[in-house]
């Protein structure tokens, strides 16, 4: 084996994992997997800061999520601490053409999908069930049924097959988001028929957060989630989620086999949730303070910086102003939020049906007759 | 199991305690399972966690994670198991996280638990509870404040509840547990918090039918029929009517499948009005089916049609808006008097 470079399974959690910056920030080359894939990344410079520029912005924005549901300016927020590496080397790894599926917790591939970070705050704020157009970012709604958005990505990939959009340097590919819970629901195994049954152009992105809700991962499997995949007849492979050029260069390369036609892939993430499931979570209940600890070390911002720091990447100056932008950037989010307005009541009408019917015309009519009678009387 | 779930009373237990409606629930499921070995709880979250609403604290702490289960993520492997461990012996109590979440599981529901039992001849029984917390008012996303009662009560086969005070939930998931019928247990979630006195002493054999509907106030001018998280709306309408000097009967129909129509048509052939109040969308809730009764056997009493305040038809609003969907205090007065005013 070649100097750097290591076979998977060397130091590794069961079964393995692909990568390629340790949390200590030591490079590695490239990894060879035993199907003989071989992963690697060529980041220049500004590239390597870029990603951390993500990875930062992506964790300060969140905590501007959490620190506005804490003041009651949102009903809800999910977290996404401790997942930045899955998901902006996932997201990055994305080409323009590509089409993502989310979960309810992606907003770190939101951002990188070059969406403006508020896009999400609408749902989490209450103000509307999380509309936006997914064509205009190739990024669909947020999916809160756990699995569903799985199989509407396999009916997504099927259709670019039928528009034979594959097998071309231009061709596209879907990305899947879901958790180590989701795994469980029949959606989504079903998913993984339906996308190798019909070789669809498709790679499902498993971040493996150790937990749904309050269940440990051994309460959704007893092998490792990525071999799952083998038992649907297409290749499962696991990541160091925590590794942001791991997610990137076997997301990368997932997605163009997928876009050249070889049809669906397993990436399972394998990284920790390090906040509560969501605002309403309590997981002092269900895991103990030493788990949570050990994880810290694997940091996934931590190990960027030491990276860039030991190659003289990039120095404080750059760090400081790093954390300044994303600061400044949280902050117009925070106001931005704020000034959210609360939608008209009578928009509840709206959108239930492209056609329109004349039933939910005349309950928009009663409703407005009913509020006009209360008109000055101080409701 | 462990030492606490074999009988004997809890010490706790005093007469009329005053409890929430959620701690009420967990009450009454540990009496179930101290009542049946047979008993078990299974769902998302509910055992170390003991569920995201805490219905199920401590449960799994006393009697063991074989009788309190934390399932993998999968509501229709939730209830087909069940169905499994029902046809073996067992009396699961299945724990559907929010109401917007049962449809994975609603194949099962409407396919088979519901259907057993007639296709066996009646050999097979599925003594199943299927909880669910139901209805909006919590300020929450999308799917987690839906009213999805009525696609259970048109099903052939199941037994449709919902409580809406502490004492009902205690009793009611009780006198669930203990029927051989498969039944889906509706929880008013945002009553959860709202207390009221239970005797924890209380027997099974003197419990209030379960089937059977209540009247909550007694009045004479209109009746108000209610269910779940309505009823407290409906009680509240009461008291404000009565200042203008109307005085309303408030019936709480607890069960919705089968309901109970003679307590209804009693007070509606006295009142001669009838309001029924939901969440729910109207169409073909169970205010149709009550307004459908209603006209064919009290026709000749009533003074009004029988009106309905209920969700629109329309998907569950964001929560910011969701107090103009809900039907609340003013919506019943205005229902009332559009009665007066036929
Ligand atoms: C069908 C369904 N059942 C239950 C829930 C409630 N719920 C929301 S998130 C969650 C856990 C999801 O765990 P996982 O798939 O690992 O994703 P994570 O939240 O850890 O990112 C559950 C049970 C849901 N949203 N949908
Ligand atoms: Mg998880």
């Amino acid at each position: 084996m070649a100097n750097g470079e290591r076979e998977v399974g060397a130091d590794a959690p069961a079964g393995g994992f692909v990568q390629l910056l340790t949390p200590d920030g030591e490079r590695v080359d490239s990894v060879t997997t035993t199907d003989g894939m071989t992963y690697s990344v060529d980041f220049t410079d500004e590239e390597y800061r870029e990603l951390y520029r993500d990875l930062v912005t992506v964790r300060r924005l969140d905590a501007e999520a959490t620190a506005l549901q804490r003041q009651g300016e949102l009903g809800i927020w999910a977290s996404l601490l401790g997942q930045e590496a899955a998901q902006v080397g996932s997201g990055r790894a994305l080409r323009k053409q590509d089409m993502a599926f989310p979960t309810y917790r992606e907003h770190g591939v939101l951002y990188t999908r070059g969406i403006d970070p508020i896009m999400p705050f609408g749902l989490f704020r209450g103000v509307d069930q999380g509309g936006w157009d997914p064509h205009e970012f190739k990024f669909n709604t947020y999916t809160i049924v756990i699995g569903s958005q799985t199989l509407h990505a396999t009916g997504y990939a099927m259709g670019i097959t039928m528009d034979g959009k594959t097998g071309t340097p231009d061709g596209e590919a879907v990305i899947a988001y879901f958790g180590d819970g989701a795994t469980s629901q029949g959606d989504v195994n079903e998913a993984f028929v339906w996308s190798g049954v019909f070789n669809s152009p498709i790679v499902f992105f498993c971040q493996n957060n150790q937990y749904a809700i309050s269940e440990p991962l051994e309460r959704q499997t007893r092998i490792p989630l990525y071999r799952r995949a083998a038992g649907y007849g297409f290749p499962g492979i696991r990541i160091d989620g925590n590794d942001v050029l791991a997610s990137y260069a076997v997301t990368r390369a997932a997605l163009d086999q997928a876009r050249n036609g070889q049809g669906p892939s397993l990436i399972e993430a394998y990284t920790y949730r390090m906040g509560a499931h969501t605002s309403s979570d309590d997981p002092t209940r269900y895991r103990i303070a030493s788990e949570v600890e050990s994880w810290k070390a694997k940091d996934p911002i931590a190990r960027v910086r030491a990276f860039l720091t030991k190659q003289q990447v990039a120095d404080e100056t750059f760090f400081a102003e790093v954390d300044d932008t994303a600061k400044k950037l949280a902050l117009d989010l925070r106001e931005r939020v704020l000034a959210m307005p609360d939608p008209e009541p009578v928009t509840m009408f709206d959108n239930v049906y492209p056609h329109g019917s004349p039933e939910i015309d005349a309950q928009r009519a009663s409703f407005e007759r009913y509020h006009a009678t209360f008109e000055g009387s101080g409701h | 199991m462990t030492e606490s779930s074999r009988g004997g009373k809890p010490q706790s237990k005093t007469m009329g305690e005053t409890i929430t409606l959620g701690k009420a629930l967990n009450h009454g499921l540990r009496r179930a399972l101290e009542d049946d070995p047979k008993v078990i709880i299974m769902g998302e979250d509910v055992g170390k966690l003991g569920g995201v609403f805490r219905i199920t604290d401590g449960l799994q702490k006393d009697f063991g994670d074989d009788r309190v289960i934390d399932t993998p993520l999968a509501e229709s492997g939730i209830v087909g198991t069940a169905v499994g461990l029902a046809i073996r012996g067992y009396r699961p109590v299945c724990e559907i996280q929010f109401d917007g979440f049962v449809f994975p599981a609603y194949n099962q529901i409407v396919a088979q638990v519901a259907k057993m039992f007639y296709r066996s001849l009646g050999n097979v029984r599925l003594p199943i509870v299927i909880r669910i917390p139901f209805g909006g008012g919590i300020g929450a996303v999308e799917h987690h404040s839906e009213s999805p009662e009525a696609l259970f009560a048109h099903v052939p086969g199941l037994k449709v509840v919902t409580c809406s005070s502490s004492a009902d939930a205690y009793m009611m998931i009780r006198q669930a547990v203990a029927s051989d019928d498969p039944i889906v247990f509706f929880e008013p979630k945002r009553r959860y918090w709202e207390k009221g006195e239970v005797d924890l002493d209380a027997d099974l054999g003197q419990a209030f039918p379960l089937h059977q509907a209540r009247v909550a106030r007694e009045g004479t001018d209109a009746t108000v029929l209610a269910y779940g998280p309505m009823v407290r709306t409906a009680l509240d309408a009461a008291i404000a009517a009565a200042e203008d000097g109307r005085n309303l009967e408030v019936i709480d129909l607890r069960s919705l499948s089968p309901l109970d129509m003679e307590t209804v048509y009693r007070s509606v052939r006295r009142t001669g009005r009838a309001v029924v109040v939901h969440e729910a969308p109207g169409n073909l809730g169970l205010g149709a089916e009550l307004a459908a009764r209603i006209t064919e056997e009290c026709f000749y009493s009533l003074e009004a049609p029988v009106l309905r305040v209920t969700g629109y038809d329309i998907p569950y609003p964001a929560a910011r808006v969701e107090e103009d969907f809900l039907p609340d205090l003013d919506r019943v007065l205005d229902a009332v008097d559009r009665s007066f005013g036929w």
